[in-house]
Protein backbone atom coordinates (compact mmCIF):
# COMPACT_ATOMS: atom_id res chain seq x y z
CA UNK A 1 0.00 0.00 0.00
CA UNK A 2 0.86 3.37 -0.06
CA UNK A 3 2.54 5.06 3.00
CA UNK A 4 0.58 8.62 2.71
CA UNK A 5 -0.77 9.71 6.61
CA UNK A 6 -4.54 9.19 6.49
CA UNK A 7 -4.90 12.94 7.34
CA UNK A 8 -3.20 13.48 3.85
CA UNK A 9 -4.94 10.91 1.65
CA UNK A 10 -8.73 11.17 2.41
CA UNK A 11 -10.04 8.11 0.00
CA UNK A 12 -14.10 7.43 -1.18
CA UNK A 13 -15.83 8.03 -3.49
CA UNK A 14 -16.08 12.32 -4.30
CA UNK A 15 -12.34 12.57 -1.73
CA UNK A 16 -10.42 15.77 -2.93
CA UNK A 17 -8.32 19.10 -2.21
CA UNK A 18 -9.74 20.65 -5.48
CA UNK A 19 -11.59 24.04 -5.19
CA UNK A 20 -12.74 24.31 -8.65
CA UNK A 21 -16.49 23.05 -9.17
CA UNK A 22 -14.99 19.14 -10.84
CA UNK A 23 -18.34 17.96 -10.67
CA UNK A 24 -20.31 20.45 -13.40
CA UNK A 25 -18.33 18.61 -16.81
CA UNK A 26 -18.83 15.14 -15.76
CA UNK A 27 -22.80 15.73 -14.81
CA UNK A 28 -23.14 18.09 -18.06
CA UNK A 29 -21.60 15.53 -20.32
CA UNK A 30 -23.36 12.59 -18.89
CA UNK A 31 -26.96 14.30 -18.81
CA UNK A 32 -26.33 15.62 -22.86
CA UNK A 33 -25.41 11.94 -23.32
CA UNK A 34 -28.06 10.33 -22.00
CA UNK A 35 -30.82 12.81 -23.48
CA UNK A 36 -29.14 12.38 -26.94
CA UNK A 37 -29.10 8.59 -26.26
CA UNK A 38 -32.74 8.33 -25.35
CA UNK A 39 -33.58 10.42 -28.08
CA UNK A 40 -31.90 8.29 -30.61
CA UNK A 41 -33.44 5.41 -28.70
CA UNK A 42 -37.00 6.83 -29.08
CA UNK A 43 -37.32 7.85 -32.66
CA UNK A 44 -35.45 4.44 -33.80
CA UNK A 45 -38.46 2.64 -31.81
CA UNK A 46 -40.85 4.78 -33.72
CA UNK A 47 -40.71 3.24 -37.00
CA UNK A 48 -42.78 5.88 -38.90
CA UNK A 49 -42.63 9.41 -39.93
CA UNK A 50 -39.21 9.01 -40.50
CA UNK A 51 -39.21 9.70 -44.30
CA UNK A 52 -40.61 12.86 -46.38
CA UNK A 53 -40.17 13.48 -50.33
CA UNK A 54 -36.41 12.84 -50.95
CA UNK A 55 -35.71 12.87 -46.99
CA UNK A 56 -34.68 10.05 -45.24
CA UNK A 57 -33.89 10.13 -41.44
CA UNK A 58 -30.14 9.15 -41.03
CA UNK A 59 -31.59 6.99 -37.98
CA UNK A 60 -33.22 4.59 -40.62
CA UNK A 61 -30.28 4.74 -43.10
CA UNK A 62 -29.56 2.65 -45.22
CA UNK A 63 -33.51 1.88 -45.26
CA UNK A 64 -34.52 -2.10 -45.26
CA UNK A 65 -37.70 -3.08 -44.67
CA UNK A 66 -38.65 -6.36 -43.49
CA UNK A 67 -42.29 -6.74 -42.77
CA UNK A 68 -42.26 -10.17 -40.54
CA UNK A 69 -39.53 -8.77 -38.10
CA UNK A 70 -40.95 -8.21 -35.02
CA UNK A 71 -38.39 -5.56 -33.91
CA UNK A 72 -38.32 -1.91 -36.27
CA UNK A 73 -35.41 -2.80 -38.95
CA UNK A 74 -33.91 0.54 -37.50
CA UNK A 75 -33.01 -0.83 -34.64
CA UNK A 76 -30.88 -3.52 -36.58
CA UNK A 77 -29.54 -1.12 -39.20
CA UNK A 78 -28.24 0.76 -35.94
CA UNK A 79 -26.84 -1.62 -33.92
CA UNK A 80 -23.23 -1.18 -35.85
CA UNK A 81 -23.37 2.52 -35.37
CA UNK A 82 -24.65 2.31 -31.76
CA UNK A 83 -21.72 -0.40 -31.10
CA UNK A 84 -19.20 2.12 -32.88
CA UNK A 85 -19.96 4.51 -30.47
CA UNK A 86 -20.00 2.98 -27.35
CA UNK A 87 -16.48 1.33 -29.01
CA UNK A 88 -15.10 4.89 -29.58
CA UNK A 89 -12.10 5.91 -27.48
CA UNK A 90 -13.94 9.31 -26.41
CA UNK A 91 -17.21 8.20 -25.76
CA UNK A 92 -15.22 5.31 -23.73
CA UNK A 93 -13.57 8.62 -21.53
CA UNK A 94 -17.51 10.07 -21.30
CA UNK A 95 -18.96 7.34 -20.44
CA UNK A 96 -16.12 6.11 -17.83
CA UNK A 97 -16.01 9.69 -16.56
CA UNK A 98 -19.65 10.61 -15.95
CA UNK A 99 -21.58 7.22 -15.44
CA UNK A 100 -18.75 4.66 -14.08
CA UNK A 101 -16.93 7.23 -12.20
CA UNK A 102 -14.01 5.77 -13.21
CA UNK A 103 -12.71 8.55 -12.29
CA UNK A 104 -15.32 11.29 -12.08
CA UNK A 105 -12.91 13.56 -12.55
CA UNK A 106 -9.19 14.07 -12.41
CA UNK A 107 -7.65 13.98 -8.40
CA UNK A 108 -10.92 13.20 -7.49
CA UNK A 109 -11.67 9.83 -5.44
CA UNK A 110 -13.92 7.29 -7.16
CA UNK A 111 -16.51 4.55 -5.73
CA UNK A 112 -14.46 1.32 -6.81
CA UNK A 113 -11.51 -0.25 -4.88
CA UNK A 114 -9.56 -2.95 -5.82
CA UNK A 115 -12.22 -4.86 -8.28
CA UNK A 116 -10.63 -2.09 -11.04
CA UNK A 117 -9.56 -4.20 -14.28
CA UNK A 118 -9.96 -1.41 -16.60
CA UNK A 119 -10.06 -3.42 -19.99
CA UNK A 120 -8.33 -6.61 -19.48
CA UNK A 121 -10.87 -8.49 -18.40
CA UNK A 122 -14.66 -9.68 -19.69
CA UNK A 123 -17.11 -7.33 -20.95
CA UNK A 124 -14.81 -4.30 -21.65
CA UNK A 125 -11.81 -6.19 -22.91
CA UNK A 126 -14.30 -6.08 -25.91
CA UNK A 127 -13.26 -2.52 -26.68
CA UNK A 128 -9.98 -3.40 -28.30
CA UNK A 129 -12.60 -4.96 -31.21
CA UNK A 130 -12.95 -0.72 -31.93
CA UNK A 131 -11.56 -1.41 -35.32
CA UNK A 132 -14.09 -3.79 -36.18
CA UNK A 133 -17.43 -1.72 -36.34
CA UNK A 134 -15.17 1.20 -37.95
CA UNK A 135 -15.23 -1.56 -41.05
CA UNK A 136 -18.84 -1.61 -40.60
CA UNK A 137 -19.99 1.42 -40.33
CA UNK A 138 -17.57 3.22 -42.81
CA UNK A 139 -19.75 0.87 -45.42
CA UNK A 140 -22.61 3.19 -44.56
CA UNK A 141 -21.08 6.46 -45.60
CA UNK A 142 -22.36 5.71 -49.27
CA UNK A 143 -25.38 5.21 -47.98
CA UNK A 144 -25.50 8.68 -46.24
CA UNK A 145 -24.34 10.56 -48.85
CA UNK A 146 -26.73 9.05 -51.34
CA UNK A 147 -29.20 9.90 -48.90
CA UNK A 148 -27.93 13.88 -49.58
CA UNK A 149 -28.27 13.59 -53.46
CA UNK A 150 -31.85 11.99 -52.65
CA UNK A 151 -32.65 15.01 -50.77
CA UNK A 152 -31.82 17.59 -53.23
CA UNK A 153 -34.61 15.79 -55.43
CA UNK A 154 -37.80 17.64 -55.80
CA UNK A 155 -40.72 15.47 -57.44
CA UNK A 156 -38.00 14.30 -60.00
CA UNK A 157 -36.40 17.82 -60.02
CA UNK A 158 -33.36 19.00 -57.98
CA UNK A 159 -34.03 21.19 -55.43
CA UNK A 160 -32.81 22.25 -52.04
CA UNK A 161 -34.83 22.39 -48.60
CA UNK A 162 -33.74 23.20 -45.33
CA UNK A 163 -33.83 19.17 -44.47
CA UNK A 164 -31.67 18.82 -47.50
CA UNK A 165 -29.30 21.07 -45.42
CA UNK A 166 -29.56 19.33 -42.33
CA UNK A 167 -29.11 16.05 -43.86
CA UNK A 168 -26.15 17.34 -45.84
CA UNK A 169 -24.53 19.09 -42.35
CA UNK A 170 -25.21 15.17 -40.78
CA UNK A 171 -23.55 13.51 -43.29
CA UNK A 172 -20.42 15.98 -43.33
CA UNK A 173 -20.33 15.55 -39.50
CA UNK A 174 -20.73 11.66 -39.35
CA UNK A 175 -17.70 11.43 -42.46
CA UNK A 176 -15.63 13.48 -40.44
CA UNK A 177 -16.39 11.71 -37.04
CA UNK A 178 -15.18 8.22 -39.11
CA UNK A 179 -12.69 9.75 -40.61
CA UNK A 180 -11.00 11.15 -37.41
CA UNK A 181 -11.26 7.51 -35.90
CA UNK A 182 -8.59 6.02 -33.78
CA UNK A 183 -8.17 2.45 -35.44
CA UNK A 184 -8.72 4.78 -38.84
CA UNK A 185 -5.43 6.51 -38.03
CA UNK A 186 -3.73 3.95 -37.23
CA UNK A 187 -4.83 1.64 -39.83
CA UNK A 188 -4.17 4.43 -42.43
CA UNK A 189 -0.29 4.87 -41.15
CA UNK A 190 0.05 4.78 -37.69
CA UNK A 191 0.88 1.16 -37.47
CA UNK A 192 4.31 1.93 -39.72
CA UNK A 193 7.77 2.62 -37.87
CA UNK A 194 9.50 4.07 -40.59
CA UNK A 195 7.24 6.37 -42.92
CA UNK A 196 10.12 7.63 -45.09
CA UNK A 197 11.40 3.99 -46.11
CA UNK A 198 8.81 3.31 -49.26
CA UNK A 199 6.67 4.89 -51.76
CA UNK A 200 3.82 2.87 -49.89
CA UNK A 201 4.99 3.94 -46.89
CA UNK A 202 5.17 7.58 -48.11
CA UNK A 203 1.69 7.90 -49.49
CA UNK A 204 0.23 6.28 -46.01
CA UNK A 205 2.37 8.92 -44.11
CA UNK A 206 0.58 11.59 -45.92
CA UNK A 207 -2.67 10.21 -45.19
CA UNK A 208 -1.67 9.47 -41.49
CA UNK A 209 -0.95 13.61 -41.44
CA UNK A 210 -4.66 14.58 -42.86
CA UNK A 211 -5.88 11.93 -39.96
CA UNK A 212 -3.69 12.92 -37.48
CA UNK A 213 -5.40 16.73 -38.47
CA UNK A 214 -8.83 15.84 -38.00
CA UNK A 215 -8.35 13.14 -34.94
CA UNK A 216 -7.34 16.06 -32.94
CA UNK A 217 -10.87 17.22 -33.32
CA UNK A 218 -12.08 13.92 -32.97
CA UNK A 219 -13.84 14.86 -29.58
CA UNK A 220 -15.47 17.93 -31.67
CA UNK A 221 -17.02 15.61 -34.34
CA UNK A 222 -18.38 12.87 -32.29
CA UNK A 223 -20.46 15.71 -29.97
CA UNK A 224 -21.49 17.20 -32.82
CA UNK A 225 -22.03 14.13 -35.43
CA UNK A 226 -24.38 13.37 -32.71
CA UNK A 227 -26.31 16.67 -32.66
CA UNK A 228 -26.70 16.30 -36.05
CA UNK A 229 -28.10 13.03 -36.06
CA UNK A 230 -30.96 13.55 -33.71
CA UNK A 231 -31.64 16.81 -35.67
CA UNK A 232 -31.83 15.85 -39.01
CA UNK A 233 -34.32 12.89 -37.46
CA UNK A 234 -36.17 15.43 -35.80
CA UNK A 235 -37.02 17.79 -38.38
CA UNK A 236 -37.67 14.68 -40.94
CA UNK A 237 -39.95 13.64 -38.25
CA UNK A 238 -41.78 16.93 -37.72
CA UNK A 239 -42.18 17.49 -41.70
CA UNK A 240 -43.46 13.60 -42.03
CA UNK A 241 -45.47 14.27 -39.74
CA UNK A 242 -46.88 17.60 -40.24
CA UNK A 243 -45.55 19.65 -37.40
CA UNK A 244 -43.32 21.84 -39.15
CA UNK A 245 -43.14 22.76 -43.52
CA UNK A 246 -39.69 22.44 -45.13
CA UNK A 247 -38.89 25.34 -46.60
CA UNK A 248 -37.67 25.53 -50.08
CA UNK A 249 -34.20 27.29 -50.84
CA UNK A 250 -33.95 27.15 -54.44
CA UNK B 1 -0.85 41.84 0.18
CA UNK B 2 -0.69 38.06 1.91
CA UNK B 3 -1.47 35.01 1.32
CA UNK B 4 -1.85 31.81 3.66
CA UNK B 5 -0.65 28.49 2.18
CA UNK B 6 -1.78 25.56 3.90
CA UNK B 7 1.39 23.26 3.55
CA UNK B 8 1.53 19.66 4.13
CA UNK B 9 4.03 18.87 6.84
CA UNK B 10 4.48 15.60 7.97
CA UNK B 11 5.95 11.95 6.64
CA UNK B 12 4.77 8.53 5.95
CA UNK B 13 3.83 8.03 9.39
CA UNK B 14 1.67 11.04 10.32
CA UNK B 15 1.28 14.83 9.56
CA UNK B 16 -1.49 17.29 9.04
CA UNK B 17 -1.71 20.81 7.42
CA UNK B 18 0.02 23.57 8.70
CA UNK B 19 -0.63 27.64 7.72
CA UNK B 20 1.95 30.03 6.76
CA UNK B 21 1.04 33.93 6.04
CA UNK B 22 3.42 34.68 2.70
CA UNK B 23 3.38 38.23 1.34
CA UNK B 24 2.57 38.51 -2.23
CA UNK B 25 5.03 39.49 -4.60
CA UNK B 26 4.15 40.63 -8.52
CA UNK B 27 5.13 37.36 -10.36
CA UNK B 28 5.38 35.16 -7.69
CA UNK B 29 5.32 31.53 -8.40
CA UNK B 30 4.50 29.16 -5.78
CA UNK B 31 7.82 27.70 -5.67
CA UNK B 32 9.11 31.04 -4.96
CA UNK B 33 6.13 31.22 -1.90
CA UNK B 34 7.38 27.90 -0.72
CA UNK B 35 10.88 28.99 0.11
CA UNK B 36 10.07 32.26 1.45
CA UNK B 37 8.42 29.78 4.51
CA UNK B 38 11.75 28.36 4.24
CA UNK B 39 13.38 30.97 4.38
CA UNK B 40 11.27 33.06 7.13
CA UNK B 41 9.19 30.79 9.51
CA UNK B 42 10.30 26.84 8.93
CA UNK B 43 13.92 26.18 7.71
CA UNK B 44 12.65 22.34 8.03
CA UNK B 45 10.64 22.14 5.78
CA UNK B 46 10.99 20.10 2.94
CA UNK B 47 10.81 20.53 -1.28
CA UNK B 48 12.60 19.45 -4.00
CA UNK B 49 13.46 21.30 -6.74
CA UNK B 50 16.41 22.05 -9.13
CA UNK B 51 15.70 24.39 -12.28
CA UNK B 52 12.81 26.93 -11.55
CA UNK B 53 12.18 26.67 -15.30
CA UNK B 54 9.93 24.01 -15.65
CA UNK B 55 12.55 21.99 -16.79
CA UNK B 56 14.12 19.34 -14.22
CA UNK B 57 10.49 18.01 -13.17
CA UNK B 58 11.92 18.23 -9.59
CA UNK B 59 9.19 20.28 -8.28
CA UNK B 60 5.76 18.22 -8.65
CA UNK B 61 3.27 18.72 -6.30
CA UNK B 62 -0.45 19.11 -5.70
CA UNK B 63 -1.78 22.89 -5.36
CA UNK B 64 -5.07 23.02 -4.14
CA UNK B 65 -5.66 19.60 -5.24
CA UNK B 66 -4.36 19.40 -8.95
CA UNK B 67 -0.82 18.06 -9.50
CA UNK B 68 1.43 20.65 -10.77
CA UNK B 69 4.60 21.97 -11.09
CA UNK B 70 5.29 24.61 -8.28
CA UNK B 71 7.69 26.61 -10.14
CA UNK B 72 5.13 26.77 -13.21
CA UNK B 73 2.34 28.49 -11.34
CA UNK B 74 1.66 31.81 -10.72
CA UNK B 75 0.46 33.18 -6.90
CA UNK B 76 -1.87 35.32 -9.00
CA UNK B 77 -3.45 32.01 -10.47
CA UNK B 78 -5.51 31.68 -7.41
CA UNK B 79 -8.37 34.13 -6.20
CA UNK B 80 -6.91 36.49 -4.02
CA UNK B 81 -7.52 36.20 -0.14
CA UNK B 82 -8.70 32.52 -0.51
CA UNK B 83 -5.70 29.27 1.22
CA UNK B 84 -3.65 27.67 -1.10
CA UNK B 85 -3.60 23.90 -0.07
CA UNK B 86 -0.29 22.19 -0.92
CA UNK B 87 0.32 18.52 -0.75
CA UNK B 88 3.11 16.30 -1.88
CA UNK B 89 1.81 13.89 -4.54
CA UNK B 90 -0.61 11.48 -3.52
CA UNK B 91 0.54 8.66 -5.57
CA UNK B 92 3.64 7.69 -3.87
CA UNK B 93 4.92 7.08 -0.19
CA UNK B 94 6.10 10.87 1.64
CA UNK B 95 9.39 11.10 2.76
CA UNK B 96 9.29 14.44 3.99
CA UNK B 97 6.65 17.17 3.86
CA UNK B 98 6.40 18.25 -0.21
CA UNK B 99 8.83 15.44 -0.75
CA UNK B 100 7.95 11.74 -2.24
CA UNK B 101 9.73 9.12 -2.95
CA UNK B 102 9.54 8.38 -6.63
CA UNK B 103 11.97 5.00 -6.74
CA UNK B 104 9.09 2.68 -8.01
CA UNK B 105 8.99 4.82 -11.58
CA UNK B 106 12.96 4.78 -11.65
CA UNK B 107 12.32 0.26 -11.68
CA UNK B 108 9.63 0.47 -13.89
CA UNK B 109 11.67 2.24 -16.46
CA UNK B 110 14.41 -0.30 -15.98
CA UNK B 111 11.96 -3.11 -17.03
CA UNK B 112 11.04 -1.47 -20.48
CA UNK B 113 13.03 -3.57 -23.42
CA UNK B 114 16.16 -1.33 -24.66
CA UNK B 115 16.29 0.47 -27.93
CA UNK B 116 17.79 -2.34 -30.50
CA UNK B 117 18.74 -0.80 -33.58
CA UNK B 118 18.20 -2.78 -36.91
CA UNK B 119 20.75 -3.81 -38.74
CA UNK B 120 23.37 -0.68 -40.49
CA UNK B 121 23.04 0.22 -44.19
CA UNK B 122 25.98 -0.95 -46.28
CA UNK B 123 27.94 1.91 -45.16
CA UNK B 124 28.02 1.12 -42.12
CA UNK B 125 25.60 3.75 -40.63
CA UNK B 126 21.73 4.53 -40.32
CA UNK B 127 19.61 7.04 -41.11
CA UNK B 128 16.42 8.57 -40.51
CA UNK B 129 14.33 11.40 -42.00
CA UNK B 130 13.04 14.13 -39.94
CA UNK B 131 9.52 12.66 -40.75
CA UNK B 132 10.23 9.58 -39.60
CA UNK B 133 11.21 11.16 -35.84
CA UNK B 134 8.60 14.03 -35.85
CA UNK B 135 6.11 11.78 -34.05
CA UNK B 136 8.77 10.64 -31.49
CA UNK B 137 10.09 13.40 -30.72
CA UNK B 138 6.85 14.79 -29.09
CA UNK B 139 7.17 11.88 -26.35
CA UNK B 140 11.15 13.09 -26.03
CA UNK B 141 9.75 16.25 -24.51
CA UNK B 142 9.03 14.86 -21.00
CA UNK B 143 10.60 15.77 -18.48
CA UNK B 144 9.72 12.88 -16.04
CA UNK B 145 7.91 14.99 -13.32
CA UNK B 146 5.67 12.10 -12.98
CA UNK B 147 2.54 14.37 -12.40
CA UNK B 148 0.65 12.47 -15.01
CA UNK B 149 1.48 8.88 -12.98
CA UNK B 150 0.28 10.75 -10.02
CA UNK B 151 -3.13 11.89 -11.40
CA UNK B 152 -3.84 8.97 -13.19
CA UNK B 153 -6.23 6.59 -11.32
CA UNK B 154 -5.18 3.32 -12.18
CA UNK B 155 -1.74 4.05 -9.63
CA UNK B 156 -3.34 6.90 -7.26
CA UNK B 157 -6.77 5.15 -6.52
CA UNK B 158 -6.63 1.34 -7.68
CA UNK B 159 -2.72 1.45 -6.62
CA UNK B 160 -2.16 -1.31 -9.31
CA UNK B 161 1.89 -0.48 -9.52
CA UNK B 162 2.41 -4.16 -9.36
CA UNK B 163 0.68 -4.34 -12.94
CA UNK B 164 0.34 -1.36 -14.72
CA UNK B 165 3.48 0.87 -15.76
CA UNK B 166 1.48 4.38 -15.75
CA UNK B 167 1.18 6.96 -18.64
CA UNK B 168 5.04 8.23 -18.32
CA UNK B 169 6.33 4.75 -19.58
CA UNK B 170 3.92 4.28 -21.63
CA UNK B 171 5.05 7.38 -23.08
CA UNK B 172 8.53 6.00 -23.08
CA UNK B 173 7.49 3.05 -24.75
CA UNK B 174 5.99 4.83 -27.74
CA UNK B 175 9.33 6.58 -28.18
CA UNK B 176 10.82 3.13 -28.90
CA UNK B 177 7.70 1.03 -30.55
CA UNK B 178 7.42 4.20 -32.99
CA UNK B 179 11.08 4.61 -33.27
CA UNK B 180 12.03 4.25 -37.39
CA UNK B 181 15.74 2.15 -36.44
CA UNK B 182 13.98 0.50 -33.87
CA UNK B 183 14.08 -3.52 -34.59
CA UNK B 184 12.30 -5.02 -31.43
CA UNK B 185 8.78 -4.95 -30.24
CA UNK B 186 7.14 -4.31 -26.99
CA UNK B 187 3.71 -5.19 -27.69
CA UNK B 188 4.02 -8.21 -25.34
CA UNK B 189 5.48 -6.12 -22.85
CA UNK B 190 3.04 -3.48 -23.01
CA UNK B 191 0.02 -6.05 -22.93
CA UNK B 192 1.65 -8.17 -20.11
CA UNK B 193 3.67 -6.33 -17.80
CA UNK B 194 3.12 -3.18 -18.38
CA UNK B 195 -0.64 -3.74 -18.51
CA UNK B 196 -1.28 -1.38 -20.97
CA UNK B 197 -5.31 -2.59 -20.58
CA UNK B 198 -5.87 -1.05 -17.72
CA UNK B 199 -5.92 2.51 -19.01
CA UNK B 200 -9.46 3.38 -19.44
CA UNK B 201 -8.16 6.45 -21.72
CA UNK B 202 -10.27 9.10 -19.16
CA UNK B 203 -6.93 11.25 -20.12
CA UNK B 204 -6.60 12.53 -16.65
CA UNK B 205 -2.68 12.73 -17.54
CA UNK B 206 -2.84 14.55 -20.79
CA UNK B 207 -4.64 16.87 -18.78
CA UNK B 208 -1.72 17.32 -16.03
CA UNK B 209 1.37 17.41 -18.39
CA UNK B 210 3.56 20.24 -17.99
CA UNK B 211 5.09 19.61 -21.34
CA UNK B 212 1.52 19.23 -23.16
CA UNK B 213 2.00 15.86 -24.30
CA UNK B 214 -0.86 14.27 -25.83
CA UNK B 215 -0.47 11.33 -23.96
CA UNK B 216 -3.54 9.95 -24.76
CA UNK B 217 -3.90 10.56 -28.15
CA UNK B 218 -0.51 10.43 -29.59
CA UNK B 219 1.34 7.91 -26.94
CA UNK B 220 -1.39 5.10 -25.15
CA UNK B 221 -3.87 5.10 -28.11
CA UNK B 222 -1.50 4.18 -30.86
CA UNK B 223 0.30 1.59 -28.63
CA UNK B 224 -3.50 -0.33 -27.92
CA UNK B 225 -4.09 -0.72 -31.52
CA UNK B 226 -0.77 -2.13 -31.60
CA UNK B 227 -1.32 -4.22 -29.18
CA UNK B 228 -4.69 -5.15 -30.97
CA UNK B 229 -3.00 -5.68 -33.92
CA UNK B 230 -0.97 -8.56 -31.89
CA UNK B 231 -3.42 -9.72 -29.59
CA UNK B 232 -6.85 -9.24 -30.10
CA UNK B 233 -7.27 -9.06 -33.72
CA UNK B 234 -8.85 -12.37 -35.12
CA UNK B 235 -8.44 -11.71 -38.87
CA UNK B 236 -4.82 -10.47 -38.57
CA UNK B 237 -4.54 -13.91 -36.26
CA UNK B 238 -6.08 -15.87 -39.02
CA UNK B 239 -3.69 -14.26 -41.23
CA UNK B 240 -0.67 -14.86 -39.26
CA UNK B 241 -1.71 -18.45 -39.00
CA UNK B 242 -2.23 -18.86 -42.92
CA UNK B 243 1.22 -17.79 -43.46
CA UNK B 244 2.51 -19.75 -40.96
CA UNK B 245 4.22 -16.73 -38.59
CA UNK B 246 2.09 -16.75 -36.03
S1 LIG C 1 -5.63 8.02 -19.72
FE1 LIG C 1 -4.90 6.05 -18.91
S2 LIG C 1 -2.82 6.42 -18.25
FE2 LIG C 1 -3.79 8.44 -18.54
S3 LIG C 1 -4.54 8.96 -16.50
FE3 LIG C 1 -6.22 7.95 -17.58
S4 LIG C 1 -6.08 5.78 -17.03
FE4 LIG C 1 -4.11 6.73 -16.48
S1 LIG D 1 4.63 12.70 -19.68
FE1 LIG D 1 4.30 14.83 -19.02
S2 LIG D 1 3.34 14.64 -16.99
FE2 LIG D 1 4.24 12.65 -17.47
S3 LIG D 1 6.24 12.66 -16.55
FE3 LIG D 1 6.51 13.35 -18.68
S4 LIG D 1 6.34 15.57 -18.59
FE4 LIG D 1 5.56 14.81 -16.64
S1 LIG E 1 -14.88 6.44 -33.53
FE1 LIG E 1 -13.98 7.38 -31.82
S2 LIG E 1 -12.09 6.38 -31.79
FE2 LIG E 1 -13.02 5.35 -33.42
S1 LIG F 1 12.05 23.27 -10.23
FE1 LIG F 1 12.51 22.25 -12.11
S2 LIG F 1 10.57 21.88 -12.88
FE2 LIG F 1 10.12 23.05 -11.15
Amino acid sequence: MVAVPDELRRTGFAATERRDAWWVAPLLQGTVLAVLITYANWAALQNANYRWGGYLSPLYSPLITISWLPLPPSLLILLPPVLFRATCYYYRKAYYRSYFLDPPACAVGELRGNRYRGETAFPLVLQNLHRYLFYITFLYLPFLWSDVVHATSFGGSFGVGIGTLVILANTTALTLYSFSCHSARHLIGGSLDCFSCSAGARARHAAWKGASVLNARHMLFAWVSFFTVCSADLYVRLVASGVIHDIRLL
Amino acid sequence: METVLKIFRGDGTAGAFRDYTVPLQPGMVVLDAVHWVQAHQASDLACRWNCKAGRCGSCSAEVNGKPRLMCMTRMDHFPPGEAITLAPMKAFPVLKDLVCDVSWNYGVNRRIPAFRPRPPEPDGTWRMQQDDIDRVQEFRKCIECFLCQDVCHVLRDHDRKDQFAGPRFLVRLAGLEMHPLDAASRTAHLKEEAGIGFCNITKCCTEVCPESIHITDNAIIPLKERVVDDFYDPLRRLWRRLRGTS
